[in-house]
């Protein structure tokens, strides 16, 4: 059974705007999926769409074989944003324990599980800080913390590494590809980095803007564990050299419009 | 940020050299220009006061300042509660908006004598509904703007934990407008203070500050009535302040100016 089922999904804002047109995808249990394309394609409408944030116009989506409203009720995923999104007036260990609050855990488990995460992610001791004390790296490690406490089977990320330097961006998809692989659970990740597509995914998911439409899915068979020298590796290129093709390929009525 | 608050001693010395040096200059002119006492009395013919009459002074100051007090609490709870159905119910909001903004627009000189008429002039309620006019507006307008501020992220990460909206309201509005309602109560506590010293005057109990206040100056005890303006002060400074250190407590978390960047 597909963790993801999305089938002949559309969704059309008011005043007309297409932002999706007949998506028809499937995400296998332990898939890293990157939804990659310009800005105005879609994909993080076909994310929030998955995580029930907004509803689509056609076609349906099932999350764990349940209606997606179904499995944001039930916890299915957890999400991250693109800014970190926390919570000023709770410390960094309150905001990883939110979910867990809310989910009604004992104080105790909640401690035990908030320390877990913060070794996970590389922030034990950050513990007591306010979020205004880290710097935005340290801040989507949070993020990534507390989306991940409560163990969803599926985490969404919106262009979670978007608004961080390049060298910043690099450290933390190593270690994002380190956190998946401990924790099994399947990603999908909106951005617009063809390299960080190509070094995190097992597939990336290709889409075009006006409709927003897939345009082609591309499988990535580089070997895991990827590591600083799979960026080096002639296949790395390879596949960037697909993704770029087949974004411009999509991408040409706005290259010329 | 908390004005004068949990500051260094060191802090206070640049103030304090002011506070001196104007008291000074002030007495050195009054005396130098023969100013004439009606004008200006001189700071050291109003300690004199001050000093002379500090039991009843500090009397009606304290009469006044629970006046304030309680005007301070209905205007301002009512505008918090105006302010958490309008964020919640948008039509309800723009049905209340325009009265909230009529309410602003009162000219709180001219409602005082009405007050009076409506309560006993010699009772605390009618200053208390004065000093409520005032307050309700900037507390209104700002724990409004407070809970609408939330950033939409905050929101979907909530609906994403398939939370009610109760819970969305305790977790995240009420935090997020915490800052906005202190800047507002600040304000209030002042206006609060302005407020009851306005109906005194036009009429009230001999207890209480603005009656005296428009008494000493119409039997020409002006070091009287400057003393008795510097009652007032104290108590609007102290009313502050007490705001102040509430905020500071409420909102622990906010980085300060001291320890910012630290």
């Amino acid at each position: 059974m597909s963790v993801v089922e999305i089938s002949g999904v559309s969704k059309e804002f008011k005043g007309g705007t297409v932002a999706l047109q007949d998506i028809d995808l499937a995400i296998e249990q332990g898939e890293f999926i990157s939804l990659i394309g310009p800005s105005g394609c879609g994909k993080s409408t076909l994310l929030r769409i998955i995580g029930d944030l907004i509803e689509p116009t056609g076609g349906s989506v099932t999350v764990n074989g349940k209606s997606a409203r179904r499995a944001r009720e039930d916890h299915d995923y957890g999400i991250v944003f693109q800014d970190a999104v926390l919570y000023n007036w709770r410390t960094v260990a309150k905001n990883v324990a939110l979910p867990l609050e809310l989910a009604g855990w004992d104080r105790d488990k909640r401690r035990r599980r908030v320390e877990e995460m913060l070794d996970l992610v590389e922030l034990r001791g950050f513990g007591e800080h306010h979020p205004w004390q880290l710097s935005g790296g340290m801040q989507q490690r949070v993020s990534i913390a507390r989306a991940l406490s409560f163990e969803p089977s599926l985490l969404l990320m919106d262009e979670p590494f978007g608004a961080l330097d390049e060298m910043t961006r690099e450290r933390l998809n190593a270690e994002l590809l380190r956190i998946w692989q401990a924790s099994g659970s399947t990603v999908v990740f909106v951005t617009h980095s063809i390299p960080e597509a190509v070094f995190l995914s097992t597939r990336v998911v290709v889409m075009s803007p006006r409709p927003g439409r897939i345009s082609k899915v591309i499988p990535i068979d580089l070997q895991q564990p990827r590591t600083a020298a799979t960026r080096e590796e002639p296949r790395f290129f390879e596949l960037a050299t697909e993704v770029r093709e087949a974004l411009h390929l999509g991408g040409l009525v706005e290259v010329t419009a | 940020m908390t004005l004068a608050l949990g500051r260094r001693a060191g802090d206070w010395a640049p103030a304090l050299v002011v506070a001196i040096a104007v008291l000074g200059l002030w007495e050195g002119i009054v005396k130098g220009f023969h100013i004439q006492r009606f004008l200006l009395p001189a700071p050291d013919a109003i300690w004199r006061s001050f000093r002379d009459n500090q039991g009843t002074l500090w009397h009606a100051g304290w009469f006044t300042f629970q006046e304030a007090l309680g005007g301070f609490a209905i205007g301002c709870g009512v505008a918090i509660l105006f302010a958490i159905v309008v964020a919640r119910w948008d039509t309800l909001g723009s049905a209340l908006m325009p009265y909230a903004i009529a309410a602003n627009a009162i000219p709180i000189i001219a409602f005082a004598p009405i007050t009076n008429a409506w309560f006993n002039p010699l009772n605390k309620t009618s200053k208390m509904v004065i000093a409520a006019v005032l307050c309700f507006f900037p507390v209104f307008v700002n724990v409004v703007r407070g809970l609408r501020s939330v950033k939409p992220q905050q929101l979907e990460l909530m609906r994403s934990y398939a939370v009610g909206e109760l819970t969305v309201f305790r977790l995240v509005r009420i935090p997020t407008a915490l800052p906005f309602l202190f800047t507002a109560l600040r304000v209030a506590s002042v206006l609060a203070m302005i407020g009851a010293i306005v109906g005194e005057y036009y009429g009230g109990s001999l207890d209480s500050l603005g009656a005296n206040i428009n008494q000493d100056a119409s039997l020409s005890q002006y070091e009287k009535a400057w003393a008795e303006i510097a009652i007032a002060c104290i108590f609007g400074i102290g009313f502050y302040l007490a705001v102040a250190l509430a905020e500071r407590f409420a909102t622990r978390w906010q980085p300060r100016m001291e320890t910012a960047g630290s």
